[in-house]
């Protein structure tokens, strides 16, 4: 039998997508979380957070109604963006960065809590801009929490089936992940097709995971 | 001249005080901030480095105004050229010493001035170090080199030599006092260490419960309780013996045990553990010079 690579190429693409895109968001987020005293900021942890205990199904559900071009949402990203979310490719990344948000954001709020806090006023006294200080000592200084949530983000992406079944629709070649494909074939008694999708994936989250490890140790070890 | 008039309530362990303080420092001055802790000294040198906000108060360095609260005036730390030496040193792990001071220096690429700290810190060998590979005493001095690579108009020292061990201490007090000689800058140290201040300082502020009690020299503010003719130690009693008549009590002063006779109504009520005070008169000590520090009697 012939294997259908596309499903693996469409994971590790969304994967990729979704980990670069919370890095982006994720490092202001997780400075901000970090150091403000916003008064109502448990509400902003919570709702980083609720992706971590809301079963997929719930999340994947919601998405699929804002989406959907009956509501306002959906008919505004329709009308003035001809972007369409429901059961497409960029419905999928979008998805996929507000459930894995918690895996970047949580490592590098706590990277950033267990930096001392005269680190910071140091380079303020010497004469260094919020922005610089950041670049320049706070995230050199986090590097594994960077690593950590990178690739927790995106294996935990790689690992989605809930949300991507619900708002994706398991489109060939658009939306059908690997993931999806397994549930597929083994419905279809193709036990050795599901296998090889399996696989594949056991395999590259462990090499992912261990990497990681593997690094981190490396990082923390002092030089 | 800088001057200095701020008040801050503060939560302390001791429930709430008021930080009230007016003050006027000379160029080139020496200064102390002397006080037990939680009698605001790190407080105070915080709000002179913008990194804590005073409830209301005017700071005012040659002419420039740093602080008004009336005008809604507050500089941040990046706009205040001080340098800052923190009690935990906060040198960045990430960048070796020489990157360390450079760091503070750049946008002047001033290689001869950081050649010039690093060698007055004697940190010219260790200069590729990251800071995990220091002793507690040289990540102090690669603090204060970072501190002085901004040329600041003031010099802020936390407690900076409060987590070394004594012969550290006295080594840095010397070069603390060498620097401050060679480059001028104007400096506050917070302090809790008499010795140290008495060592340093030109002028000292003795702070209580948030107020300055009483500002002079080291010899003006000390004489008195702390200067007298005697010797007055305080130690841990470790063993009693009986020898005839008298008895030999070891004691521990300091990391030195010594050993004292006492008499029979002396040693009653005493027990092996308590904290006693040992004192003798000064009139006649015998005094040397030591060729190099041995070690420190308190």
């Amino acid at each position: 039998m012939r294997y259908d690579w596309q499903p693996l190429a469409l994971t590790f693409e969304l994967a990729s997508a979704t980990a670069l895109i919370l890095l982006i968001i994720g490092v202001p987020l997780a400075y901000w979380l970090a150091y403000s005293r916003f008064r109502f900021k448990p509400v902003v942890e919570t709702l980083v957070s609720m992706p971590l205990v809301l079963p997929p199904s719930v999340l994947g559900f919601y998405l699929l109604i804002a989406f959907s071009p009956e509501h306002l949402l959906g008919k505004t990203l329709l009308d003035h963006f001809d972007l369409r979310l429901a059961f497409s490719f960029n419905g999928l990344v979008l998805g996929s960065v507000i459930y894995s948000l918690p895996f970047m954001v949580q490592p590098l709020q706590s990277g950033f809590q267990s930096l001392p806090l005269s680190l910071k006023e140091a380079a303020y006294t010497l004469g260094k801009s919020r922005l610089a200080t950041a670049r320049r000592v706070l995230l050199p200084n986090i590097r594994p929490a960077l690593l950590t949530g990178l690739v927790l983000s995106f294996a935990h992406t790689v690992g989605e089936f809930g949300v991507v079944l619900m708002i994706g629709g398991n489109i060939p070649g658009q939306t059908r992940l690997a993931s999806l494909a397994i549930y597929d074939e083994v419905e279809g008694l193709n036990y050795a097709a599901a296998n090889f999708y399996a696989l594949i994936l056991f395999a590259v989250s462990f090499i992912i995971l261990l990497t990681v490890y593997v690094v981190n140790k490396r990082l923390l070890k002092p030089v | 001249m800088i001057s200095i008039d701020i008040q801050k309530k503060l939560l302390t362990a001791d429930g709430p005080i008021t930080l009230s303080a007016q003050l006027d420092i000379q160029p080139g001055e020496f200064l102390s901030l002397f006080g037990k802790s939680g009698a605001g000294k790190t407080t105070l040198l915080r709000i002179l480095a913008g990194l804590t906000s005073p409830d209301a108060g005017v700071i005012r360095v040659d002419g420039e105004t740093w602080l008004d609260t009336r005008q809604h005036v507050n500089l941040p730390p990046q706009k205040r050229r001080i340098g800052f030496v923190f009690q935990d040193y906060a040198l960045f792990p990430h960048l070796t010493v020489r990157q360390n001071v450079a760091f503070a220096a750049d946008g002047r690429h001033d290689t001869a001035f950081i050649d010039q700290l690093l060698a007055l810190t004697g940190l010219d060998a260790l200069q590729d170090r990251k800071p995990d590979q220091l002793s507690g005493g040289q990540k102090q001095r690669g603090a204060l080199a970072r501190a002085l690579a901004r040329r600041p108009h003031l010099l802020l020292l936390d407690e900076p030599l409060s987590a070394l061990d004594a012969e550290t201490r006295l080594k840095l007090q010397e070069e603390l006092l060498t620097i401050h000689r060679q480059l001028g800058v104007t400096t506050l140290i917070v302090s809790h260490d008499l010795g140290e201040v008495f060592k340093l300082s030109s002028r000292v502020l003795v702070l209580e419960r948030g107020r300055i009690v009483r500002s002079g020299t080291p010899a003006e503010i000390f004489a008195g309780d702390n200067l007298s003719g005697h010797f007055r130690f305080t130690g841990d009693l470790l063993d009693i013996q009986a020898n005839d008549v008298v008895f030999i009590l070891s004691v521990l002063i300091g990391n030195v045990i010594v050993n004292v006779i006492a008499t029979q109504e002396e040693i009653a009520g005493l027990r092996v553990g308590d904290k006693i005070i040992v004192t003798a008169k000064a009139f006649n000590p015998m005094i040397y010079k030591l060729s190099s520090f041995q070690g420190e009697t308190d």
